[in-house]
Protein backbone atom coordinates (compact mmCIF):
# COMPACT_ATOMS: atom_id res chain seq x y z
CA UNK A 1 0.00 0.00 0.00
CA UNK A 2 1.23 3.33 -0.92
CA UNK A 3 0.75 6.31 1.95
CA UNK A 4 0.76 9.28 0.51
CA UNK A 5 3.52 12.04 2.24
CA UNK A 6 2.92 15.25 2.81
CA UNK A 7 3.89 17.44 -0.10
CA UNK A 8 7.64 19.02 1.24
CA UNK A 9 6.74 22.41 0.01
CA UNK A 10 3.09 23.05 1.09
CA UNK A 11 0.97 24.72 -1.58
CA UNK A 12 0.24 27.88 1.11
CA UNK A 13 4.01 28.89 0.83
CA UNK A 14 4.08 28.90 -2.61
CA UNK A 15 3.58 32.08 -4.46
CA UNK A 16 0.87 32.80 -6.83
CA UNK A 17 1.41 33.01 -10.74
CA UNK A 18 0.74 37.00 -10.62
CA UNK A 19 3.60 37.76 -8.37
CA UNK A 20 5.80 36.29 -9.30
CA UNK A 21 5.48 36.66 -13.49
CA UNK A 22 6.30 40.08 -12.75
CA UNK A 23 9.71 39.12 -11.28
CA UNK A 24 11.96 39.84 -14.24
CA UNK A 25 11.44 43.83 -14.11
CA UNK A 26 12.43 43.55 -10.27
CA UNK A 27 15.68 41.72 -11.53
CA UNK A 28 16.06 44.85 -14.21
CA UNK A 29 15.21 47.44 -11.89
CA UNK A 30 17.30 45.64 -8.84
CA UNK A 31 20.17 45.40 -11.41
CA UNK A 32 20.07 48.86 -12.53
CA UNK A 33 20.22 49.59 -9.01
CA UNK A 34 22.98 47.71 -8.32
CA UNK A 35 24.94 49.08 -10.84
CA UNK A 36 23.97 53.00 -9.57
CA UNK A 37 25.17 51.41 -6.50
CA UNK A 38 28.65 50.99 -7.41
CA UNK A 39 29.67 54.76 -7.14
CA UNK A 40 29.31 54.31 -3.36
CA UNK A 41 29.77 50.44 -2.34
CA UNK A 42 30.71 51.40 1.03
CA UNK A 43 27.32 52.97 1.97
CA UNK A 44 25.82 49.47 1.22
CA UNK A 45 27.82 47.17 3.37
CA UNK A 46 27.58 43.31 3.49
CA UNK A 47 25.12 41.35 2.20
CA UNK A 48 21.48 41.33 3.91
CA UNK A 49 22.07 37.88 3.26
CA UNK A 50 24.35 37.54 6.16
CA UNK A 51 21.87 35.05 8.80
CA UNK A 52 22.21 31.66 8.75
CA UNK A 53 19.33 29.69 7.24
CA UNK A 54 17.43 27.31 9.52
CA UNK A 55 17.30 23.79 8.19
CA UNK A 56 13.38 24.61 6.78
CA UNK A 57 11.32 27.47 6.22
CA UNK A 58 13.05 29.41 3.80
CA UNK A 59 10.46 32.05 2.09
CA UNK A 60 12.13 31.22 -1.36
CA UNK A 61 10.29 28.92 -2.47
CA UNK A 62 7.89 29.64 -5.13
CA UNK A 63 7.89 28.11 -8.45
CA UNK A 64 9.81 28.90 -10.79
CA UNK A 65 8.13 30.04 -13.72
CA UNK A 66 7.42 27.31 -16.65
CA UNK A 67 9.26 29.62 -19.02
CA UNK A 68 12.80 29.45 -16.99
CA UNK A 69 12.19 25.87 -16.37
CA UNK A 70 12.04 25.30 -19.57
CA UNK A 71 14.17 27.04 -21.75
CA UNK A 72 16.97 26.67 -19.31
CA UNK A 73 18.50 23.08 -19.41
CA UNK A 74 21.72 21.26 -19.11
CA UNK A 75 20.78 18.37 -21.99
CA UNK A 76 23.82 17.94 -23.85
CA UNK A 77 22.53 15.37 -26.22
CA UNK A 78 21.01 18.37 -27.25
CA UNK A 79 23.39 21.25 -27.56
CA UNK A 80 25.61 22.29 -24.41
CA UNK A 81 24.31 26.24 -24.45
CA UNK A 82 21.37 26.07 -22.09
CA UNK A 83 18.64 27.64 -24.35
CA UNK A 84 19.53 24.79 -27.21
CA UNK A 85 17.87 21.87 -26.10
CA UNK A 86 14.78 24.11 -26.06
CA UNK A 87 14.96 24.45 -29.73
CA UNK A 88 16.71 21.07 -30.89
CA UNK A 89 14.70 19.11 -29.04
CA UNK A 90 11.18 20.76 -30.17
CA UNK A 91 11.17 17.52 -33.06
CA UNK A 92 12.58 14.54 -30.84
CA UNK A 93 9.56 11.81 -30.98
CA UNK A 94 9.14 10.21 -27.84
CA UNK A 95 6.79 7.82 -29.36
CA UNK A 96 7.14 4.53 -29.20
CA UNK A 97 9.83 4.17 -26.27
CA UNK A 98 11.17 1.05 -24.86
CA UNK A 99 12.88 0.85 -21.42
CA UNK A 100 15.35 -2.08 -21.40
CA UNK A 101 14.87 -4.06 -18.10
CA UNK A 102 18.44 -5.76 -17.46
CA UNK A 103 21.12 -6.82 -14.85
CA UNK A 104 20.60 -8.59 -11.75
CA UNK A 105 16.40 -8.98 -12.18
CA UNK A 106 14.29 -12.25 -11.90
CA UNK A 107 13.35 -11.82 -15.69
CA UNK A 108 15.75 -9.21 -18.53
CA UNK A 109 13.25 -8.03 -20.72
CA UNK A 110 12.11 -4.49 -22.35
CA UNK A 111 8.54 -3.20 -22.31
CA UNK A 112 6.93 0.24 -23.39
CA UNK A 113 7.18 2.94 -21.29
CA UNK A 114 3.88 3.16 -20.69
CA UNK A 115 3.85 -0.75 -19.73
CA UNK A 116 6.23 -0.02 -16.81
CA UNK A 117 4.24 2.86 -15.47
CA UNK A 118 0.77 1.02 -15.83
CA UNK A 119 -1.24 1.42 -12.69
CA UNK A 120 1.16 3.03 -10.89
CA UNK A 121 0.47 6.21 -8.99
CA UNK A 122 1.11 9.35 -10.56
CA UNK A 123 1.71 11.87 -7.89
CA UNK A 124 2.53 15.57 -7.31
CA UNK A 125 6.20 16.36 -6.32
CA UNK A 126 7.20 20.02 -5.67
CA UNK A 127 10.62 19.99 -5.27
CA UNK A 128 13.68 22.07 -5.02
CA UNK A 129 16.13 21.36 -8.01
CA UNK A 130 19.77 22.78 -7.38
CA UNK A 131 22.53 22.21 -10.30
CA UNK A 132 26.33 21.26 -9.46
CA UNK A 133 26.71 25.27 -10.89
CA UNK A 134 25.62 26.57 -7.77
CA UNK A 135 21.93 27.61 -9.86
CA UNK A 136 18.49 26.19 -8.24
CA UNK A 137 14.45 26.33 -9.34
CA UNK A 138 11.59 24.92 -7.84
CA UNK A 139 9.74 22.74 -10.26
CA UNK A 140 6.40 21.11 -9.51
CA UNK A 141 6.81 17.48 -10.98
CA UNK A 142 4.06 14.64 -11.74
CA UNK A 143 6.56 11.36 -11.27
CA UNK A 144 6.21 7.62 -9.58
CA UNK A 145 8.00 6.65 -6.70
CA UNK A 146 11.01 4.70 -8.19
CA UNK A 147 10.52 2.18 -5.70
CA UNK A 148 7.06 0.95 -7.30
CA UNK A 149 8.81 0.84 -10.71
CA UNK A 150 12.21 -1.09 -9.08
CA UNK A 151 9.80 -3.59 -8.00
CA UNK A 152 8.20 -3.96 -10.89
CA UNK A 153 11.86 -4.68 -12.71
CA UNK A 154 11.99 -7.66 -9.88
CA UNK A 155 15.55 -7.18 -8.80
CA UNK A 156 17.40 -10.04 -7.20
CA UNK A 157 18.13 -9.01 -3.77
CA UNK A 158 21.57 -9.61 -4.63
CA UNK A 159 21.31 -6.22 -6.80
CA UNK A 160 23.19 -3.47 -4.78
CA UNK A 161 22.73 -0.50 -7.19
CA UNK A 162 20.82 0.63 -10.10
CA UNK A 163 22.11 2.20 -12.91
CA UNK A 164 20.13 4.32 -15.76
CA UNK A 165 20.99 4.97 -19.79
CA UNK A 166 20.21 7.51 -21.68
CA UNK A 167 19.08 7.23 -25.47
CA UNK A 168 21.96 6.87 -27.80
CA UNK A 169 20.69 8.26 -31.21
CA UNK A 170 22.96 11.22 -32.79
CA UNK A 171 20.39 11.56 -35.62
CA UNK A 172 17.69 12.64 -33.51
CA UNK A 173 19.83 13.93 -30.08
CA UNK A 174 21.91 16.28 -32.13
CA UNK A 175 23.86 16.95 -29.48
CA UNK A 176 25.84 13.51 -29.65
CA UNK A 177 27.14 14.03 -32.87
CA UNK A 178 30.51 16.03 -31.17
CA UNK A 179 31.60 14.37 -28.22
CA UNK A 180 30.54 16.63 -25.66
CA UNK A 181 30.23 13.80 -23.34
CA UNK A 182 31.01 9.99 -23.55
CA UNK A 183 27.92 8.68 -25.06
CA UNK A 184 25.62 7.08 -23.83
CA UNK A 185 24.94 9.22 -20.43
CA UNK A 186 24.75 7.16 -17.46
CA UNK A 187 23.65 7.98 -14.01
CA UNK A 188 23.12 5.24 -10.74
CA UNK A 189 22.12 5.23 -7.46
CA UNK A 190 22.93 3.06 -4.36
CA UNK A 191 19.56 0.92 -4.16
CA UNK A 192 18.74 2.36 -0.42
CA UNK A 193 18.86 6.09 -2.39
CA UNK A 194 16.66 4.46 -5.24
CA UNK A 195 13.92 3.04 -2.66
CA UNK A 196 13.98 6.37 -0.81
CA UNK A 197 9.91 7.72 -1.02
CA UNK A 198 11.79 10.89 -2.65
CA UNK A 199 12.95 9.65 -5.52
CA UNK A 200 10.42 9.37 -8.66
CA UNK A 201 10.86 8.89 -12.36
CA UNK A 202 9.31 12.05 -13.66
CA UNK A 203 6.33 12.02 -16.87
CA UNK A 204 5.11 15.61 -16.32
CA UNK A 205 5.88 18.96 -14.94
CA UNK A 206 3.23 21.92 -14.12
CA UNK A 207 0.62 19.24 -15.15
CA UNK A 208 1.80 18.80 -18.62
CA UNK A 209 3.63 15.79 -20.29
CA UNK A 210 7.47 16.48 -19.10
CA UNK A 211 8.59 18.65 -22.29
CA UNK A 212 11.32 17.11 -24.21
CA UNK A 213 14.13 19.29 -22.95
CA UNK A 214 13.31 18.26 -19.68
CA UNK A 215 14.05 14.64 -20.40
CA UNK A 216 10.92 13.00 -22.25
CA UNK A 217 9.20 10.62 -21.77
CA UNK A 218 10.89 9.71 -18.33
CA UNK A 219 13.47 11.07 -16.43
CA UNK A 220 14.93 10.31 -12.60
CA UNK A 221 14.63 13.37 -10.14
CA UNK A 222 16.57 12.95 -6.74
CA UNK A 223 16.11 16.59 -5.39
CA UNK A 224 18.78 16.09 -2.32
CA UNK A 225 21.25 15.62 -5.26
CA UNK A 226 22.73 17.69 -7.69
CA UNK A 227 21.13 18.35 -10.69
CA UNK A 228 23.20 16.01 -13.19
CA UNK A 229 22.21 12.57 -11.65
CA UNK A 230 18.59 13.51 -12.85
CA UNK A 231 19.31 11.62 -15.55
CA UNK A 232 17.12 12.30 -18.77
CA UNK A 233 15.29 10.39 -21.83
CA UNK A 234 16.07 7.32 -19.62
CA UNK A 235 15.68 3.97 -22.47
CA UNK A 236 17.87 1.30 -19.81
CA UNK A 237 17.61 0.84 -16.33
CA UNK A 238 20.37 -2.28 -15.05
CA UNK A 239 20.66 -3.82 -11.63
CA UNK A 240 24.00 -4.67 -10.38
CA UNK A 241 25.92 -5.48 -7.33
CA UNK A 242 29.12 -3.16 -8.73
CA UNK A 243 28.97 0.49 -8.31
CA UNK A 244 28.10 1.62 -12.09
CA UNK A 245 30.20 4.23 -13.83
CA UNK A 246 28.58 7.37 -14.08
CA UNK A 247 29.45 10.19 -16.76
CA UNK A 248 29.83 13.29 -15.02
CA UNK A 249 32.38 11.10 -12.79
CA UNK A 250 33.78 9.25 -15.04
CA UNK A 251 35.36 11.94 -16.77
CA UNK A 252 36.06 14.09 -13.95
CA UNK A 253 35.85 12.12 -10.72
CA UNK A 254 37.72 15.59 -8.63
CA UNK A 255 34.70 17.20 -9.57
CA UNK A 256 31.65 15.35 -9.71
CA UNK A 257 31.47 12.13 -7.36
CA UNK A 258 29.17 9.46 -7.54
CA UNK A 259 26.85 10.47 -4.61
CA UNK A 260 26.84 14.03 -5.27
CA UNK A 261 24.41 15.01 -2.51
CA UNK A 262 23.94 18.64 -2.48
CA UNK A 263 26.42 19.65 0.36
CA UNK A 264 27.40 23.53 0.93
CA UNK A 265 30.63 22.50 2.83
CA UNK A 266 32.39 20.51 0.41
CA UNK A 267 32.91 23.00 -2.78
CA UNK A 268 33.58 22.16 -6.46
CA UNK A 269 36.93 22.63 -7.31
CA UNK A 270 36.02 25.67 -9.61
CA UNK A 271 33.02 27.42 -7.63
CA UNK A 272 31.71 27.78 -4.30
CA UNK A 273 28.47 25.29 -2.98
CA UNK A 274 27.73 27.68 -0.17
CA UNK A 275 25.00 29.46 -1.84
CA UNK A 276 22.86 29.18 -5.22
CA UNK A 277 20.87 31.84 -7.11
CA UNK A 278 17.25 30.84 -7.43
CA UNK A 279 16.78 31.73 -11.25
CA UNK A 280 14.25 34.87 -11.12
CA UNK A 281 15.47 36.09 -7.62
CA UNK A 282 18.25 38.63 -7.27
CA UNK A 283 19.88 38.15 -4.28
CA UNK A 284 21.48 34.38 -3.82
CA UNK A 285 20.41 32.18 -1.08
CA UNK A 286 22.56 29.88 1.19
CA UNK A 287 22.45 26.16 -0.01
CA UNK A 288 20.78 23.80 2.69
CA UNK A 289 22.54 20.29 2.97
CA UNK A 290 20.85 17.19 0.94
CA UNK A 291 19.29 20.29 -0.46
CA UNK A 292 17.02 21.19 2.13
CA UNK A 293 16.21 17.03 2.71
CA UNK A 294 18.08 15.88 5.14
CA UNK A 295 15.69 14.94 7.52
CA UNK A 296 14.32 12.35 5.18
CA UNK A 297 17.91 11.22 3.43
CA UNK A 298 20.63 12.01 5.70
CA UNK A 299 20.46 8.54 7.63
CA UNK A 300 21.40 6.84 4.32
CA UNK A 301 24.92 8.41 5.08
CA UNK A 302 25.44 8.14 8.39
CA UNK A 303 29.27 7.24 8.99
CA UNK A 304 30.28 8.30 5.53
CA UNK A 305 32.38 10.80 5.40
CA UNK A 306 30.43 13.29 3.31
CA UNK A 307 33.59 15.41 2.43
CA UNK A 308 35.31 12.24 0.42
CA UNK A 309 32.04 10.61 -1.11
CA UNK A 310 30.49 13.58 -2.25
CA UNK B 1 44.12 39.41 -60.30
CA UNK B 2 47.68 41.14 -59.73
CA UNK B 3 48.65 40.84 -56.01
CA UNK B 4 48.17 43.69 -53.97
CA UNK B 5 50.46 46.53 -55.11
CA UNK B 6 53.87 46.28 -54.06
CA UNK B 7 55.84 49.53 -52.28
CA UNK B 8 57.05 50.17 -55.87
CA UNK B 9 54.06 50.59 -58.26
CA UNK B 10 51.93 53.92 -58.34
CA UNK B 11 48.27 54.31 -56.48
CA UNK B 12 47.76 50.85 -54.22
CA UNK B 13 44.94 49.82 -53.29
CA UNK B 14 45.99 51.31 -50.41
CA UNK B 15 46.04 54.59 -51.11
CA UNK B 16 42.97 54.44 -52.32
CA UNK B 17 41.67 52.94 -49.32
CA UNK B 18 43.28 54.92 -46.67
CA UNK B 19 41.24 57.91 -46.62
CA UNK B 20 37.99 56.08 -46.53
CA UNK B 21 39.31 54.23 -43.58
CA UNK B 22 40.79 57.11 -42.17
CA UNK B 23 37.28 59.33 -42.17
CA UNK B 24 35.46 56.01 -41.10
CA UNK B 25 37.69 54.04 -38.69
CA UNK B 26 36.79 55.90 -35.14
CA UNK B 27 33.06 56.03 -36.01
CA UNK B 28 32.62 52.50 -36.67
CA UNK B 29 34.73 51.87 -33.62
CA UNK B 30 31.96 53.72 -31.66
CA UNK B 31 29.34 51.41 -32.98
CA UNK B 32 31.09 48.35 -32.25
CA UNK B 33 31.48 49.79 -28.61
CA UNK B 34 28.32 51.05 -27.59
CA UNK B 35 26.01 48.74 -29.90
CA UNK B 36 26.95 45.65 -27.51
CA UNK B 37 25.81 47.76 -24.47
CA UNK B 38 22.70 49.18 -25.76
CA UNK B 39 21.99 45.42 -26.49
CA UNK B 40 22.10 43.79 -23.28
CA UNK B 41 20.49 47.28 -21.54
CA UNK B 42 17.58 46.67 -23.91
CA UNK B 43 17.75 43.20 -23.21
CA UNK B 44 18.11 43.58 -19.81
CA UNK B 45 14.76 45.77 -19.70
CA UNK B 46 12.44 43.86 -22.01
CA UNK B 47 13.29 40.63 -19.74
CA UNK B 48 15.23 38.93 -22.47
CA UNK B 49 18.37 38.19 -21.07
CA UNK B 50 16.94 34.76 -20.69
CA UNK B 51 16.33 32.78 -17.11
CA UNK B 52 19.97 33.72 -15.67
CA UNK B 53 19.95 37.50 -16.65
CA UNK B 54 22.88 37.84 -14.44
CA UNK B 55 25.12 35.22 -15.89
CA UNK B 56 24.11 36.40 -18.92
CA UNK B 57 25.47 39.95 -18.50
CA UNK B 58 29.20 37.93 -17.11
CA UNK B 59 29.07 36.12 -20.11
CA UNK B 60 28.27 38.58 -22.62
CA UNK B 61 30.48 41.77 -20.86
CA UNK B 62 33.70 38.93 -20.64
CA UNK B 63 33.39 38.20 -24.19
CA UNK B 64 33.42 41.46 -25.52
CA UNK B 65 36.20 42.20 -23.46
CA UNK B 66 38.49 39.34 -24.81
CA UNK B 67 36.88 40.68 -28.52
CA UNK B 68 38.10 44.40 -28.34
CA UNK B 69 40.99 43.05 -26.52
CA UNK B 70 42.00 40.94 -29.21
CA UNK B 71 40.88 43.97 -31.92
CA UNK B 72 43.43 46.16 -30.50
CA UNK B 73 46.10 43.56 -30.51
CA UNK B 74 45.13 43.37 -33.85
CA UNK B 75 45.98 47.06 -35.32
CA UNK B 76 50.15 46.31 -34.75
CA UNK B 77 49.95 43.85 -37.49
CA UNK B 78 47.45 45.66 -39.42
CA UNK B 79 49.51 48.83 -39.64
CA UNK B 80 52.61 46.22 -40.41
CA UNK B 81 50.10 45.24 -43.48
CA UNK B 82 48.94 48.65 -44.19
CA UNK B 83 51.38 50.82 -43.27
CA UNK B 84 48.74 52.88 -42.12
CA UNK B 85 50.43 54.65 -39.06
CA UNK B 86 47.78 56.59 -38.22
CA UNK B 87 46.20 53.65 -37.36
CA UNK B 88 48.13 53.62 -33.98
CA UNK B 89 45.68 56.26 -32.56
CA UNK B 90 42.42 52.82 -32.86
CA UNK B 91 45.16 50.81 -30.61
CA UNK B 92 44.41 53.21 -27.59
CA UNK B 93 40.91 53.30 -28.38
CA UNK B 94 40.20 49.72 -28.56
CA UNK B 95 42.82 49.32 -25.92
CA UNK B 96 40.69 51.52 -23.43
CA UNK B 97 37.42 50.04 -24.91
CA UNK B 98 38.62 46.49 -22.69
CA UNK B 99 39.15 48.24 -19.93
CA UNK B 100 35.33 49.44 -19.75
CA UNK B 101 34.21 46.49 -20.33
CA UNK B 102 36.18 44.74 -18.56
CA UNK B 103 35.60 47.18 -15.38
CA UNK B 104 31.68 46.52 -16.18
CA UNK B 105 32.30 42.38 -16.74
CA UNK B 106 34.28 42.79 -12.58
CA UNK B 107 31.76 45.48 -11.47
CA UNK B 108 28.57 43.01 -12.55
CA UNK B 109 30.35 40.10 -10.87
CA UNK B 110 30.79 42.36 -7.21
CA UNK B 111 27.95 44.49 -7.56
CA UNK B 112 25.10 41.94 -9.12
CA UNK B 113 26.36 38.64 -8.91
CA UNK B 114 27.96 38.97 -5.04
CA UNK B 115 25.85 41.98 -4.03
CA UNK B 116 29.04 43.44 -2.43
CA UNK B 117 29.72 40.50 -0.11
CA UNK B 118 33.25 40.57 0.15
CA UNK B 119 34.22 37.41 1.78
CA UNK B 120 32.44 36.04 -0.76
CA UNK B 121 33.93 37.37 -3.37
CA UNK B 122 37.55 37.36 -1.41
CA UNK B 123 37.14 33.68 -0.49
CA UNK B 124 35.85 33.33 -4.62
CA UNK B 125 38.82 35.08 -5.69
CA UNK B 126 41.38 32.86 -3.57
CA UNK B 127 39.80 29.45 -3.59
CA UNK B 128 38.49 29.43 -7.11
CA UNK B 129 41.20 29.59 -9.99
CA UNK B 130 39.49 30.57 -12.64
CA UNK B 131 38.57 33.85 -10.47
CA UNK B 132 42.15 34.46 -9.78
CA UNK B 133 43.15 34.45 -13.36
CA UNK B 134 40.36 36.50 -14.44
CA UNK B 135 41.59 39.33 -11.55
CA UNK B 136 44.99 38.95 -12.50
CA UNK B 137 44.00 39.44 -16.47
CA UNK B 138 41.98 42.31 -14.59
CA UNK B 139 44.53 43.72 -12.38
CA UNK B 140 47.19 43.90 -15.34
CA UNK B 141 45.33 45.79 -17.44
CA UNK B 142 45.00 48.65 -14.39
CA UNK B 143 48.50 50.22 -15.14
CA UNK B 144 47.73 49.80 -18.95
CA UNK B 145 45.05 52.03 -18.80
CA UNK B 146 46.88 54.56 -16.64
CA UNK B 147 49.35 55.37 -18.31
CA UNK B 148 47.18 55.40 -21.92
CA UNK B 149 47.61 59.30 -21.90
CA UNK B 150 50.41 61.27 -23.90
CA UNK B 151 51.67 62.80 -20.53
CA UNK B 152 51.97 59.20 -19.04
CA UNK B 153 53.59 58.26 -22.59
CA UNK B 154 55.86 61.24 -22.26
CA UNK B 155 56.85 60.80 -18.52
CA UNK B 156 57.84 56.78 -19.14
CA UNK B 157 59.44 57.65 -22.16
CA UNK B 158 58.63 55.50 -25.37
CA UNK B 159 60.79 52.87 -24.49
CA UNK B 160 59.76 52.02 -21.16
CA UNK B 161 56.15 52.78 -22.37
CA UNK B 162 56.48 49.78 -24.41
CA UNK B 163 58.18 47.43 -22.06
CA UNK B 164 55.48 48.31 -19.64
CA UNK B 165 52.79 47.71 -22.69
CA UNK B 166 53.86 44.54 -22.73
CA UNK B 167 52.11 43.52 -19.98
CA UNK B 168 49.21 43.09 -22.35
CA UNK B 169 50.13 39.90 -23.61
CA UNK B 170 49.56 38.73 -20.28
CA UNK B 171 46.38 40.14 -19.59
CA UNK B 172 45.40 38.31 -22.83
CA UNK B 173 47.02 34.92 -21.84
CA UNK B 174 44.94 35.71 -18.22
CA UNK B 175 41.61 36.20 -20.43
CA UNK B 176 42.13 33.64 -22.22
CA UNK B 177 42.47 30.75 -19.71
CA UNK B 178 39.43 32.27 -17.74
CA UNK B 179 37.37 31.54 -20.46
CA UNK B 180 38.28 28.29 -20.58
CA UNK B 181 38.59 27.68 -17.03
CA UNK B 182 35.17 29.16 -16.50
CA UNK B 183 33.65 26.45 -18.98
CA UNK B 184 32.67 23.34 -18.03
CA UNK B 185 32.50 20.94 -20.28
CA UNK B 186 32.43 22.06 -24.28
CA UNK B 187 34.92 23.97 -24.80
CA UNK B 188 34.48 24.91 -28.19
CA UNK B 189 34.42 28.23 -27.73
CA UNK B 190 36.92 29.55 -25.29
CA UNK B 191 39.40 27.58 -27.55
CA UNK B 192 38.48 29.51 -30.56
CA UNK B 193 39.00 32.83 -28.71
CA UNK B 194 42.64 31.64 -27.37
CA UNK B 195 43.46 30.48 -31.38
CA UNK B 196 42.52 34.53 -31.95
CA UNK B 197 45.29 35.20 -29.47
CA UNK B 198 47.82 33.00 -30.37
CA UNK B 199 47.29 34.37 -34.37
CA UNK B 200 47.70 37.72 -33.24
CA UNK B 201 50.36 37.23 -31.21
CA UNK B 202 52.26 35.35 -33.92
CA UNK B 203 51.21 37.85 -36.79
CA UNK B 204 54.17 40.02 -34.54
CA UNK B 205 56.88 37.66 -35.30
CA UNK B 206 56.04 37.59 -39.01
CA UNK B 207 55.87 41.26 -38.98
CA UNK B 208 59.49 41.03 -37.85
CA UNK B 209 60.93 39.46 -41.05
CA UNK B 210 64.18 40.49 -41.66
CA UNK B 211 64.47 43.08 -44.64
CA UNK B 212 61.28 44.61 -43.49
CA UNK B 213 63.00 46.59 -40.57
CA UNK B 214 63.99 49.07 -42.68
CA UNK B 215 60.70 51.00 -42.75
Amino acid sequence: MLIRRPEDIKSSEITPESMYVDRRQFVGAAGALALGALIAPAALGASPLGAAPTDRGRQDDKITSEEDATSYNNYYEFGTDKEEPKELAKNFKTKPWNIEIAGMVKAPRTMGVDELFRALPVQDKIYRHRCVEAWSMVIPWQGTPLKDIIARCDPLPSAKFVEFTTLFDPRRMPGQQRPALPWPYKEALRMDEAMNPLAILATGMYGKALPNQNGAPVRLVVPWKYGFKGIKGIVKIRFTDQMPKTTWNDIASSEYGFYANVNPAVDHPRWSQAKERRIGQFLKIPTLPFNGYAEQVASMYAGMDLRKNY
Amino acid sequence: MAPAASPATGVSWRDRAAPVVKRGVRPALWALVILPIVSMAVRLVLGQLGANPIEELEHETGRWTLRLLAGSLAVTPLISFTRWGWLIAQRRFLGLATFAYVSLHLSIYIGVDNFFNVSDIVEDVLKHLYITVGMLGFLLLVPLAITSTKGWIKRLGGKRWNQLHRLVYLAATAGCVHFLWAVKKDKTEPILYAAVFVTLFALRFVGRKPGRQST
